[in-house]
């Protein structure tokens, strides 16, 4: 097979913001007609890379060629005058107007001069159902953007990415928030515009979306290039290998398991919680000692039990009891004083007071918990971030430094400290390992099974059902926003899978 | 397409039963003139409202609005004093209350200043040089301004409109156009609706900020000059609390105060609500006029909250 | 002494110290003191006496903005509270021709210091309960506040004539003036109830990071609410001080402005219009600059009109130093 024709070059790109070198000497490659994935861990570069390409940050060094011509994108606009567009996570449409005027936004066709010469919304809405008929895509023209589910929202995004003759599309994590069938429609319309001859760079985390659709692969560590390989020349563990720069096997150690012996009596039981549009009706247990385990494909309702849980959203229906007593759980700070912890997904917008120090930031829940009744002194704070700070291992240039200095990984290792430090009966963990490394990783599941051998009941939700599998004694399996299961310690992950699978069929 | 209509509905339909309401319980209600006259008392208010659309809309706010007003008379009354032509005088200031938007415009856009503060200093600026100009009113005697005050266009069955008026009806439908025909408007509603997105899809941002309150700087001098044909005097105590006003009939037209929905048209029926209150109360002969204030901040609640009730459904539904 | 300026009070002492230097520059006497009819006088006290009621209303509005808040409405509050009290206090005299009070002075106060404490609450509900932009919850009461004052006092102006009410604004306490007093009680209280109990750390909690705070437990609803009703007690507390001062209570005109003059003494101190970390001592100052530069202008010899410019360019000034980006622009221009 031929190799296809170049559509970009980009060669020896390197970029540095103040206090890191985000890209150094990068080379990527997109060929017409081919899906070029782009891989890394948290930190690798891809980011930059993308907005290198994009023209939201010119490179300090390098150069981008397209279709043999020198270029230098100097902002959104003018990559996509390029040729260049991008459909990032969160779909960016514009909630409160029209899918045909997201698509069209920027490039309104125009009634002539003699007719006004305002813009001329018969032909916009034309354009944008012609162009959707075009790539597969059935949607309502009129309909207001911010009222379609978000999957239906990334194929508008994507309709209008390729709107205005794209050579190169770039995908930036399309599939978050997306199930098994939104998946695979967004696959549909990605073939789709292969066929077409459009360049398009996919980045995902996904290893097996990756193997799916994806053509060759270029891999990024800590902001060098590692290497571009066909998709077919390398597989999975050595993607993986490549991705970490080290030899996986065995480094993923076991996590000591020390359950205790029969089954302890509920902390917290919940029975028929469910939320319209986010949880059907559910009963969970919670024993102390106990690592519960919640794993599901995105979109089944993790998260949603967790806040549900933790009184952060309001439960349509359901009771939940603490230590076998009806218990008043309203908002989170009911949870708190019944001795709940919550450490939710995304930290940076709910977990850390990036202002505040680090010694502020773990006592907040234990202080809010005392409420105003009881004070909690500086002093007192002090003694007690330093004891935690020393026992989690915090990195820290001491406990009075905004929280926000810190690296993402002694960031959630503070919120942890934070729920610590109350001792708590119950612990809900949403993702407490993402964005970390893999060593610190493995720090912090050691972490989390010694706080339930101490007898504090943990949830655990994790996206890498491999994780879930490994650290918990029972595994919830959610699907489609509704429990599908439970299986005990060591079932492994084809069990978790096939009960996902079975649910769907 | 129906669910964005549906607060302009509600406005119209809120106008229509006030109106209903006073020619039911008052006599000569009812008449072509006093429906003008509600245009005509509200002719600077009407042009400012417009002004401020596009800036609400944008997800701003502008407190400066009054005060460029009382500048603006406090400046035509002086020059037109000092010998300037009418016609000269009315292009200064518009081109002075555009300036002067535009510089507020950048400071908010440039160096991403939250607008209520930046507006609020400039409310200060504008009335203090207005002050500057002039503590005391300062009457306005020139010819063309005066004809063009007192010029009364007949409409026929007995009504008649103002300069003033007119200007307003222009103002509404320039800003109509503006707002559904022109890029300028779309990426208006672009940014209220998501500004991230809009930066991300290429929209011209950054001038479509400076450029609405450019708008409403422009709009706040427009009205100035309207308010002086109507007052026939530059006074700096002119147009307090204005902005207030404002913004409460951009509300009550049913515009999101947190931008990316509304109309222009639904504007005009504020301000026509905001009319028909001070008029039913009159007409009342028995309350007084500070009712006015209460009225309005109540109107102005109710639609705060029903707009609430509105995001906290779209957002259950959605 | 570049860690001295680094220190977050710098600037603002710095700016209070330059216009009392330009006020002695151009006013010799400016900082005589003497002492007169058993109480301390000069410029000085002046000041600090009319500086007062904007001290109170700062240090409320200061813990409304640390939560991400706002309040325009206590130029409202302040006039309602004066009315409430002008009238329960009433214009009478009685049979020996002394002004007497229609109600207990004890009374009087403390209903115009419930009003006011409820409007605060109001508005708090608004923003907590209903969910509304505070500016938005707040321009209500300032749009309604005004109106529903003129109708306590049938658009009159209430002229008081008792002795007692006049020591709240006009009066002296071991040498210095009775409001000042109440300013910094006030402010002391605060500062305690801020540092020795959990109220300054979930404060700043909510206003750095508000779902934060929320999931950490922290009772963030009731304490904004807290916040806004104390906002509003302050505004009543000013109120009592200012038409106690003018020995009436004009509805129009009571605290015409004030919400502007709180937020920028509030900005002018330090506090940072996005919320979070705040400073009770760097409000206090910038009363005090507001209150300085009023004098200094007179003292300079400009029209008290100057007043507003200066203020205008001042507020400019602090946001653009308080602004990120124009910020790395100085620095950039600077190499």
């Amino acid at each position: 097979m031929s190799d296809a024709p170049i559509v970009l070059q980009a060669r020896d790109i390197s970029r540095a913001f103040p206090g890191v070198q985000a890209l150094a000497d990068v080379q990527l490659t997109l060929r017409a007609g081919e899906v070029h994935a782009l891989m890394g861990q948290n930190g690798a570069g891809k980011s930059t890379l993308i907005r290198i390409l994009t023209g939201v940050h010119a490179p300090d060094a390098g150069s981008i060629e397209l279709l043999g011509q020198s270029v230098a994108p100097r902002s959104p606009l003018h990559a996509q005058e390029l040729g260049i567009s991008a459909v990032h996570q969160e779909s960016h449409l514009l909630p409160n107007l029209s899918v045909a005027e997201n698509i069209c936004a920027g490039r309104y066709p125009r009634l002539s001069w003699m007719r006004g010469g305002g813009i001329d919304w018969r032909e916009t809405r034309r354009r944008a159902r012609e162009l959707l008929a075009r790539l597969g895509i059935d949607l309502d023209v009129d309909q207001l953007a911010g009222g379609l589910p978000a999957a239906l929202q990334q194929l508008a995004a994507v309709a209008r990415a390729v709107a205005g003759d794209a050579r190169v599309l770039i995908l930036d994590e399309p599939t978050s928030s997306l199930d098994a069938d939104e998946v695979r429609a967004l696959f549909e319309l990605i073939r789709r515009l292969r066929g077409q001859g459009v360049a398009i760079l996919f980045v995902t985390h996904f290893l097996d979306q990756v193997y799916e659709i994806c053509d060759r692969i270029t891999v990024l560590r800590n902001g060098r290039f590692v290497g571009e390989y066909p998709c077919a020349r390398l597989d999975a563990p050595g993607l993986v290998a490549a991705m970490v720069g080290r030899e996986l096997a065995g480094a993923v150690e076991a996590v000591t398991h020390a359950a205790p012996e029969g089954a302890a009596a509920a902390v917290l039981s919940a029975r028929n919680v469910s939320r319209r549009g986010q949880l059907q009706p559910l009963d969970v247990e919670m024993r102390g000692g106990e690592i519960l385990g919640v794993a599901g494909l995105l979109g089944s309702g993790r998260t949603e039990l967790a806040r549900l849980l933790f009184a952060l959203d309001e439960r349509d229906t359901g009771d939940i009891e603490i230590d076998g007593r009806a218990a008043r759980l309203e908002r989170p700070a009911d949870a708190v004083r019944l001795g709940l912890g919550f450490c939710p997904e995304d930290r940076k917008h709910s977990g850390i007071v990036a202002d505040l120090s680090v010694r502020e930031n773990i006592a907040l829940a234990l202080q809010a918990r005392m409420g105003l009744r009881k004070f909690l002194a500086p002093a007192e704070q002090r003694v007690l971030a330093e004891k935690l700070v020393a026992a989690l291992g915090i990195s820290t240039p001491g406990i009075e430094a905004p929280i926000g200095q810190l690296s993402g990984g002694n960031q959630q290792k503070a919120l942890i400290a934070r729920w610590l430090a109350t001792h708590p009966r119950v612990l809900i963990l949403d993702e407490p390992t993402r964005g970390i490394d893999i060593a610190a990783k493995q720090e912090l599941m050691n972490e989390i099974r010694e706080l339930a051998n101490g007898g504090t009941a943990v949830l655990f939700i994790s996206a890498e059902i491999e994780e879930v599998a490994r650290i918990s004694d029972r595994i919830l399996v959610l699907r489609d926003r509704a429990k599908a299961g439970e299986l005990p310690r060591g079932a492994g992950e084809d069990a978790i899978y096939a009960l996902i699978a079975r649910a769907a069929s | 397409m129906n669910r964005r209509l549906l607060p302009l509905a509600v406005t119209i339909l809120l106008f229509i039963g006030m109106a209903t309401f006073g020619s039911v319980r008052y006599d000569g209600f009812l008449s072509l003139q006093v429906f003008l006259n509600l245009l005509i008392d509200n002719s600077f208010l009407c042009v400012a409202a417009v002004g401020m659309t596009f800036v609400i809309l944008s997800g701003g706010i502008d407190l400066s609005v009054g005060a460029v007003m009382a500048f603006t008379t406090t400046l035509c009354a002086a020059l037109l004093r000092a010998g300037w032509n009418p016609y000269a005088t009315m292009a200064v200031a518009l081109v002075l209350g555009a300036g002067f938007g535009a510089a507020q415009g950048y400071l908010i856009q440039r160096f991403r200043l939250a607008p209520f503060i930046v507006t609020l200093a400039g409310m200060f600026l504008a009335r203090g040089c207005s002050y500057l100009i002039s503590t005391e009113s300062v009457p306005i005697d020139d010819a063309t301004w005066v004809a063009i005050a007192q010029a009364r266009i007949p409409l026929g069955f007995g009504g008649s409109l103002t300069v003033g008026a007119l200007l307003a009806i222009a103002t509404v439908l320039a800003a109509m156009r503006l707002a559904h025909a022109t890029e300028f408007g779309r990426t208006v509603y672009a940014i209220g609706g998501d500004e991230n997105s809009a930066r991300l899809m290429g929209l011209a941002v950054n001038r479509a900020r400076t450029g609405v309150y450019l708008l409403s700087g422009f709009t706040a001098a427009l009205a100035g000059i309207v308010m002086s044909f109507y007052m026939l005097s530059g006074y700096s105590l002119h147009a307090v609390g204005l902005e207030l006003d404002a913004i409460a009939a951009v509300v009550i037209g049913g515009t999101l105060l947190a931008g990316g929905v509304g109309y222009v048209a639904g504007t005009l029926f504020g301000v026509l609500i905001l009319g028909i209150i001070q008029t039913l109360i009159a007409f009342d002969g028995t309350l007084s006029s500070w009712w006015t204030r209460i009225v309005v901040g109540v109107l102005l609640l109710l639609f705060c909250l029903l707009q609430r009730l509105f995001e906290k459904r779209s957002r259950r539904l959605a | 002494m570049k860690r001295l300026a680094r220190h977050p009070l710098f600037w603002p002492l710095g700016a209070l110290a330059l216009l009392l230097a330009l006020n002695a520059a151009f006013n010799p006497g400016f900082l005589a003191l003497g002492w007169r009819d058993g109480h301390l006088y000069g410029h000085l006290v002046d000041i600090l006496n009319r500086a007062a009621p904007l001290m109170v209303v700062s240090l409320g509005m200061t813990l409304v903005i640390a939560v991400r808040g706002l309040d325009i409405s206590v130029g409202a509050v302040v006039a309602i509270a004066a009315t409430v009290a002008a009238l329960l206090i009433g214009g009478a005299f009685n049979a020996g021709g002394e002004a007497a009070s229609e109600h207990p002075l004890w009374l009087a106060l403390g209903a115009a210091l419930l009003v006011a404490a409820g409007c605060g609450l109001w508005n708090g509900l608004l923003v907590v309960k209903a969910g509304m932009q505070p500016i938005v919850a707040t321009l209500v009461l300032m749009v309604a506040g005004r109106g529903i004052a003129q109708l306590l006092t049938g658009g009159q102006i209430i002229t008081v004539y008792y002795p007692p009410f006049f020591t709240i604004g006009g009066g002296f306490l071991a040498g210095l003036p009775v409001a000042l007093w109440i300013a910094a009680a006030l402010w002391g209280g605060l500062h305690f109830a801020l540092s020795r109990t959990a109220l300054g750390l979930f404060i700043r909690a909510i206003g750095g990071n508000p779902e934060a705070a929320r999931v950490a437990g922290v009772r963030s609803g009731a304490i904004t609410l807290c916040v806004y009703t104390f906002c509003g007690l302050a505004a009543g507390i000013a109120g009592l001080i200012v038409s106690s001062n003018v020995r009436s209570a004009d509805a129009n005109n009571a605290g015409q402005l004030l919400e502007l003059d709180a937020i920028l003494a509030v900005t002018l101190g330090g506090t940072a219009l996005t919320g979070g970390r705040f400073t009770l001592a760097g409000t206090v100052i910038g009363a005090l600059i507001i209150q300085t530069l009023t004098s200094t202008i007179y003292s300079i010899g400009l029209p008290p009109e100057v007043n507003l410019v200066v203020k205008a360019v001042l507020v400019f000034a602090v946001m653009l130093l308080q602004s990120a980006d124009f910020r790395a622009l100085f620095m950039a221009a600077q190499r």
